[in-house]
């Protein structure tokens, strides 16, 4: 039963990464009409950038949690201003193209100084330890980001569907020359809203580094069972990418213990189930 | 007072410039050359209406008024300042509204949320107490999504929406397409009642016979280009011309 519950924890744990990161990419591809193939790269950019802040400036976790997303924010903002704005209205596959070479470069110039191996963070001092609580052990550092990841994915989801600002964003993803004929500046909003996903990848990767270790290649491997997500989920929906990324990593940490040599493949598996039955995705909207 | 003054303003000097003065206007959607040389002025307070056949560009030119047409030239002076490079959100802020003809009405957002979208660009917009006053179905609605409006509440709640605005410019693109009788009433209603409120209203319309209800002048769009204009006054001395342009 431990290692039921253990595994039900990791789940969560992979789920709040698959959550956040799916959050932002259904953001993104709802104003940009982007596939930020881009995301992982700028995930591990945010754990770095929190591993930079720690060893370079002594500046701590809790800041970095706020300078790491608005950094990577930055830069991404100015990925869109530079390039990917020119990119609008053409096909997906030019965005596509795009996001993962700048992808490969980021990563690329990452491994040239850092190599591949692991760069250690330590978990802070607040956060060590962990309770016990009557039917398993749980580390209080893997409770805190399941937690933190869920209050930042509802307020997310607050800030589009409840919010003012919100609304325009909505409007702007069906009808952008509409919003901006009502004297919104649209191009403005797009370039936030692409430093918004971003943003929320850096932290997603600052929430990571205690955990698993700061890699130049953490993205990589993270984004492909991330885009799987999306896809379940469906792209539109914000709602829809951040249960979804919950349940998904719930799912693979269930196969983990039921039967482990699925455990790698079972997202993909549910992807292709849901393509075949329903191609927009649980929660997608129909094109 | 301020209101007053608007009123008086172009009583006392005819010859002031007008608020809108289009002139040779030209406009492309990707290569194809939509409007060849547009000319035409609407004045404060006025209510003008652009008639012609489907596809003699009026959408085209009040599309590149508001500046959401790729590829113009010529002059758009609105207020006495040339607009012809400005950008849409910037033509918004200056004081023009517009409803377009597919009405534009927001599925991902309710109809609370679709009246308030447009920012308040000036200040004096009517308020949400004047504009349920003019539209009662729209207060019944607010919580329902957009798009699931009938045809005539979604028209109601694009009109109603740049009302709220501040802007006193209105372009309403075929504000009567596909309703019924009784919703047209209602719009011929709100549009007389805007004017009398000091609103200046560019129509483009198909339904002549609303416009006439409403419009002080006319101007024939024709193959991208204003091919006649006269005022509402010289109506029934121009009606075979007028037979003759739209076809009917």
């Amino acid at each position: 039963m431990q290692a039921l519950y253990a595994q039900l924890l990791v789940g969560l744990i992979n789920g709040s990464f698959y959550a956040l990161l799916s959050l932002g990419l259904a953001v993104i591809f709802g104003m940009l009409n982007i596939i930020n193939f881009a995301h992982g790269a700028l995930y591990m950019m945010g754990a770095f950038c929190a591993y930079f802040l720690l060893n370079i400036a002594g500046i701590n976790y809790w800041w970095a949690l706020i300078i790491a997303p608005i950094v990577v924010g930055i830069f991404g903002m100015i990925l869109e201003r530079t390039m990917l704005q020119w990119l609008s209205g053409l096909d997906h596959v030019y965005g596509l193209l795009l996001t993962f070479g700048i992808a490969l470069i980021i990563q690329g110039v990452f491994q040239n100084y850092f190599g591949s191996s692991g760069l250690p963070y330590q978990i802070p001092d607040a956060l060590r330890g962990g309770m016990n609580l009557g039917f398993m052990f749980l580390p209080v550092y893997r409770g805190w980001v399941v937690v933190f990841s869920l209050v930042i994915c509802v307020a997310t989801w607050f800030l589009i569907e409840k919010t003012q600002l919100g609304a325009y964003l909505r409007a702007a993803t069906e009808n952008p020359t509409l919003v901006r004929a009502f004297g919104i500046n649209v191009p403005r909003m797009i370039t936030l809203t692409y430093g918004l996903g971003v943003g929320l990848a850096a932290l997603a990767g600052v929430l990571s580094a205690p955990i698993n270790q700061v890699r130049p290649l953490m993205g990589a491997d993270l984004i492909i069972v991330v885009f799987a997500v999306v896809v379940i989920g469906g792209m539109g929906s914000i709602m829809g990418s951040v249960i979804t990324g919950f349940a998904l990593g719930v799912i693979e940490g269930l196969t983990k213990y039921f039967y482990p040599e699925a455990s790698n493949t079972v997202v993909f598996v549910l992807m292709v189930l849901v393509l075949l039955v329903k191609p927009t995705g649980l929660t997608g909207r129909a094109a | 007072m301020p209101e007053l003054k608007m009123a008086q303003a172009p009583a006392a000097k005819p010859a002031a410039a007008p608020v809108l003065a289009v002139q040779d206007l030209q406009a492309w959607y990707g290569e194809s050359h939509i409007l060849h040389g547009i000319n035409f002025n609407v004045n404060a307070g006025e209510v003008v209406t652009l008639l012609g056949r489907n596809g003699a560009g009026k959408t085209t030119t009040l599309k590149s008024v508001m500046g959401i047409i790729g590829k113009r030239s010529g002059s758009i002076r609105f207020e006495n300042q040339e607009i012809i490079r400005a950008s849409s959100d910037r033509i918004a802020r200056m004081g023009i509204a517009f409803c377009p003809e597919e009405r534009g009405i927001f599925s991902s957002l309710d109809v609370r949320e679709n009246l308030l979208l447009p920012p308040t660009v000036r200040a004096g917009g009517l308020s949400l107490d004047q504009i349920f006053d003019l539209f009662p179905n729209l207060k019944e609605r607010l919580t329902s999504q957009g798009t699931k409006l009938s045809g005539g509440e979604q028209q109601m709640l694009a009109i109603a929406r740049i009302l709220r605005t501040g802007a006193r410019f209105l372009m309403l693109d075929e504000p009567t397409e596909g309703l019924a009788p009784v919703i047209i009433q209602q719009i011929g209603h709100t549009i007389a009642r805007l004017k009398s409120e000091g609103f200046t209203i560019l129509l483009v319309e198909q339904n002549f016979r609303f416009a006439s209800t409403v419009a002080d002048r006319y101007y024939i769009v024709e193959h991208g280009k204003v091919i006649d204009g006269f005022a509402n006054s010289e109506l029934s001395a121009n009606m075979d011309k007028l037979h003759t342009y739209l076809g009917v």
